[in-house]
């Protein structure tokens, strides 16, 4: 068993499931946007908006920033776990690592925090 | 034929070099790549590579043959080389290179040891031998063939990544085969050092392993095996 504290669910089998489901929120919204886009193609501020106003467009939204933000972390760590080795980057490896998954997680933070704030906030 | 082999003896170069040889090869007759490094060897002794029973059983000679992984014994030189064209010898990539076309494989071996690759069971063994059916036997078909040449793991980018960590492609087909056998009791055990985010879930499904396994094995399969095995267990 190979241990380490930085993923996301501390089991492979968790992220690899996370990592799906996500994939299936985000193409489902994705989806639904695009095709609201091709129902009405020209589009105007007013119907936008009020496309994003009902709870459960909100809710929606909500959920598909949450799976957002664990695919981009799960998937992010991924690719520093497998480029960012020592292998790799010799000795500073971890520390280079571990500046590349701090700068990932605040983006996400960021992006997580901005993105209630759009939809949830007036 | 013109051979070009990936030459490096740590003792006297800094830095491997491609060297070129020139072989007569007898004419009318397809030979084995294994073959034509034995007329290499005659000219110049010094070139150093692993053989042992020259009819891909012992698995001791994969080696890089013109891009491609395989065992030099059973790889003709009509299928490895366009006519005309030359033979390109290099070591299995990914792994320490200790001369020549031979490479340190013990990084390959612990991944084949962690996943326990023996019979685990826990009840009192009977009398005369432990029975197995022929419609359980026939599930380790595909699975127990492999000779351990490691052309598959060192083919596996996963596996160049992170050989100390990812079980590489042998050595999950191993779990799987001790995972799928009726008479191994430790099934539970198995799969819980398999779940972190390496052993088994750096497989990216590339199927690279598939493509060179001069057994015709399918290691992808097994992973899938292994995977949904997880699933059932962790769900
Ligand atoms: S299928 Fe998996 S194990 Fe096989 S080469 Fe690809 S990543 Fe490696
Ligand atoms: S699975 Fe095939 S390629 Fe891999 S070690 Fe076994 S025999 Fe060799
Ligand atoms: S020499 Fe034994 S497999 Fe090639």
């Amino acid at each position: 068993m190979v241990t380490n504290v930085t993923n996301l669910g501390r089991s492979g089998l968790y992220d690899w499931l996370v990592q799906r489901f996500s994939a299936v929120i985000l193409a489902t919204y994705s989806f639904y946007i695009l095709g609201s886009f091709v129902v009405n193609p020209d589009m105007n501020y007013e119907q936008w908006s009020a496309l994003f106003a009902s709870n459960v467009m909100r809710m929606f939204s909500l959920i598909t920033l949450f799976a957002l933000c664990a695919h981009a972390w799960i998937g992010m760590w991924t690719i520093s776990t497998d480029y960012m080795t020592s292998l790799q980057l010799g000795k500073r490896a971890t520390f280079f690592r571990l500046l590349f998954q701090a700068g990932c997680a605040l983006l996400i933070c960021v992006y997580l925090l901005w993105g209630i704030q759009i939809f949830w906030g007036n | 034929m013109l051979v070009s082999i990936y030459r490096y003896n740590p003792d006297t170069d800094d830095k491997p070099v491609m060297r070129d040889i020139e072989i007569e090869l007898p004419a009318g007759k397809d030979l084995m790549v294994l073959d034509v490094l034995e007329l290499v060897k005659q000219k110049d002794p010094s070139v150093v590579y692993r053989r042992s029973c020259r009819e891909g059983v012992c698995g001791s000679d994969g080696m890089n043959i013109n891009g491609k992984n395989g065992l030099a014994c059973i790889t003709p030189v009509s299928e490895a080389v366009k006519p005309g064209g030359k033979l390109v010898l290099r070591p299995l990539p990914g792994l320490p290179v200790i001369r020549d076309l031979i490479i340190d494989m013990s990084m390959f071996y612990k991944q084949y040891e962690k996943v326990k690759p023996y019979l685990i069971n826990d009840q009192t063994p009977p009398a005369i031998e432990r029975l197995q059916s022929p419609e359980d036997r026939e599930k380790l078909d595909g699975l127990y063939e492999c000779i351990l040449c490691a052309c598959c793991s060192t083919n596996c980018p996963s596996f160049w990544w992170n050989p100390d960590k990812f079980i590489g492609p042998a050595g999950l087909l191993q779990a799987y085969r001790f995972l799928a056998d009726s008479r191994d009791t430790a099934d539970t055990e198995r799969l819980s050092g398999l779940e972190d985010p390496f052993s088994v879930f750096r497989c990216r499904g590339i199927m690279n392993c598939v493509a060179v396994c001069p057994k015709g094995l399918n290691p992808t399969r097994a992973i899938g095996h292994i995977r949904t095995m997880l699933l059932q267990q962790g769900t």
